[in-house]
């Protein structure tokens, strides 16, 4: 039976300048600087951290278990979220939620918690060595870095029906959620030689399923790693998907997601589409052209282009919300919004992109880099072009070309900066960031799924938070208000 | 009547509506390559000068 899909969205921004144009050290500086406006100045607990974990047991070589730098900046904020350094790049990890339209809104505070960061780092920088943060996927000379999404998903599931059930999905959502990108990076489109691509991220798939984040990277990545209870629940880790500027793809890429794992979860992987035969190929395939008309063969020699897939599963994912509610996905008025956007923009792209450029990432940005080419009457190599695609993606608002184009929001600014503040209510998120906001003096470090204490006597406290749907306003609200110190909340929890 | 109809008919009911005036459409077109018009230009004040050097220099590694 379908559970709660508690979701979220973890980015690693491009980052340029600093000092020595050093990426970890720019990194270091927007995470300090954020931390030291007082907002948080918790550690980051690594004890339950086991990255390595494989959801399909033991796997022989090939695969190396991923390095986690433990020694960087390192933070976690009043909105529940982690904010740190990974590899060469600051990370927001948005706080779980409980509905694809939350998980957007939070992925817009994540936005926001960068922009004030980099306000206050280059404040204290002089300005040849300001720094500048991208929310996108690659710096267009074959180096990727990775927006993942993370979805809650039921452990009975076998990990087998996911990749027959989702495949298809994560090759074919591209057509209306891909961010777009001017040419191409790696060996793998140098044949195709693509003008432009509908997904930033496309081209950099090696393999199907498989443990890697950083090379030879899945389409289905198999990190198992729940950070909640691992007898009851698995954690998706989506890792194909691009960074969308357009806060309507979010809730899409989000939303359409989560409901066709609810609807695998309840009703099994056969009503899926048969992947295409090669799902590697595929991906890229689809992305190389944004004409829509490249189709690739399943195993029963049926031909489909991505838009067919996603067809068929809109269809899908309708049905299923008609027979069975999406109440695990979202209430019906946002699940009804999913529908109708995923929709809509699929229709769009098939018909007239410029008409969804006020959703569609990709359709946005080609909309302006055909415009600025014909124009000037531009090479489709030239450099101008590739600097809309990396602006279109710059976090400064005087400089942001995402935020000129007219994407439609989803989120007033109000609610937007609430949220970079305030963790949602609808999850463990919530006790973690309320926490983090009452007692910061007390808690020595945090983690997804535990917080602990130094409550100035005895020893260090853990309090466990397994279950992700539990620890929130609802649940907690009252104990929080009646404990005001942490030596009660800790008291009153041991009970 | 089945929902896959339900939509047909939604979409043939949209196309019908759309070229009926053939008119209006010209004149949403018009309003459109306006509108980019003025986004281009728009862009030409906030894109970085020098594009070439601003798009060697940003090199990302390291990344998941």
């Amino acid at each position: 039976m379908a559970i709660a899909k508690i979701l979220g969205i973890e980015t690693e921004y491009g980052v340029a300048g600093g000092p020595d144009h050093d990426p970890t050290t720019a990194s270091s500086i927007i995470v300090n600087a954020y931390a030291q406006q007082g907002r948080s100045r918790i550690n980051w607990d690594f004890n339950d951290e086991s990255p390595g974990t494989d959801a399909r047991g033991i796997v022989g070589g090939g695969a190396l278990a991923p390095m986690i730098e433990t020694h960087l900046a390192n933070t976690v904020l009043t909105n529940g979220a982690r904010l740190y350094v990974d590899h060469a790049h600051p990370e927001y990890s948005a706080p779980e939620c409980a509905t694809p339209a939350e998980a957007a809104l939070f992925d817009q505070a994540g936005e926001e918690v960068m922009r004030r960061a980099l306000q206050v780092a280059n404040e204290t920088l002089p300005a040849e060595l300001a720094i500048t943060l991208y929310k996108n996927n690659s710096d267009g000379k074959g180096n990727s870095y990775g927006t993942h999404e993370n979805y809650l998903v039921e452990r009975e599931v076998e990990f087998s029906a996911v990749v027959r059930a989702m495949v298809p999905h994560f090759v074919s959502r591209q057509v209306v959620v891909g961010a777009g990108k001017v040419g191409w990076e790696t060996e793998f489109a140098s044949g195709a030689d693509p003008q432009f691509q509908l997904s930033a991220r496309a081209e950099f798939f090696e393999e199907v399923v498989g443990l890697e984040t950083t090379l030879k990277r899945p389409i289905i990545n198999t990190r198992d790693e729940p950070h909640c209870d691992a007898e009851r629940f698995r954690r998706l880790h989506v890792i194909c998907g691009d960074a969308n500027m357009s806060p309507v793809a979010t809730l899409v890429k989000l939303g359409s997601t989560a409901l066709l794992l609810a609807a695998l979860e309840d009703d099994g992987a056969n009503q899926f589409p048969a992947p295409p035969l090669r799902p590697v190929r595929a991906i890229r395939d689809y992305s190389f052209d944004p004409g829509l008309s490249t189709v690739h063969e399943d195993e029963n020699g049926r031909r489909r282009s991505a838009w067919d897939y996603q067809d068929e599963l809109w269809t899908l994912a309708e049905r299923y919300v008609r027979r069975r509610g999406g109440e695990v996905v979202a209430p019906a008025s946002q699940v009804e919004e999913i529908l109708r956007h995923w929709r809509e923009m699929l229709d769009g792209v098939r018909d007239d992109p410029d008409s969804v450029a006020d959703r569609v990432d990709w359709a946005a940005k080609r909309r302006i880099v055909e415009g600025y080419r014909e124009r000037y009457r531009l090479e489709p190599r030239d450099a101008r072009l590739r600097a809309i695609d990396l602006q279109y993606h710059d976090l400064r608002r005087d400089k942001s070309l995402a935020a000129r184009v007219g994407l439609r929001a989803l989120h007033g600014e109000e609610e937007i900066r609430r949220a970079v503040a305030h963790p949602p209510t609808s999850t463990r998120a919530y006790f973690r960031g309320e926490c983090v906001s009452r007692y910061p003096d007390a808690i020595v470090s945090a983690n997804w799924d535990s917080l602990v204490f130094d409550v100035g006597q005895g020893p260090l406290q853990r309090i466990p938070m397994m279950d992700p749907t539990r620890g929130t306003e609802a649940l907690v609200g009252a104990l929080l208000a009646d404990n005001p110190t942490a030596r009660a909340l800790v008291d009153a929890l041991n009970g | 009547m089945t929902e896959q109809e339900r939509i047909q008919k939604q979409r043939t009911e949209r196309t019908r509506e759309e070229s009926d005036d053939v008119s209006v459409v010209a004149k949403k077109g018009e309003q459109l390559k306006g509108e980019l018009d003025d986004l281009l230009d728009e862009i030409d004040s906030v894109l970085e000068e020098n594009a070439e050097e601003f798009v060697r220099n940003y090199v990302q590694k390291g990344g998941q």
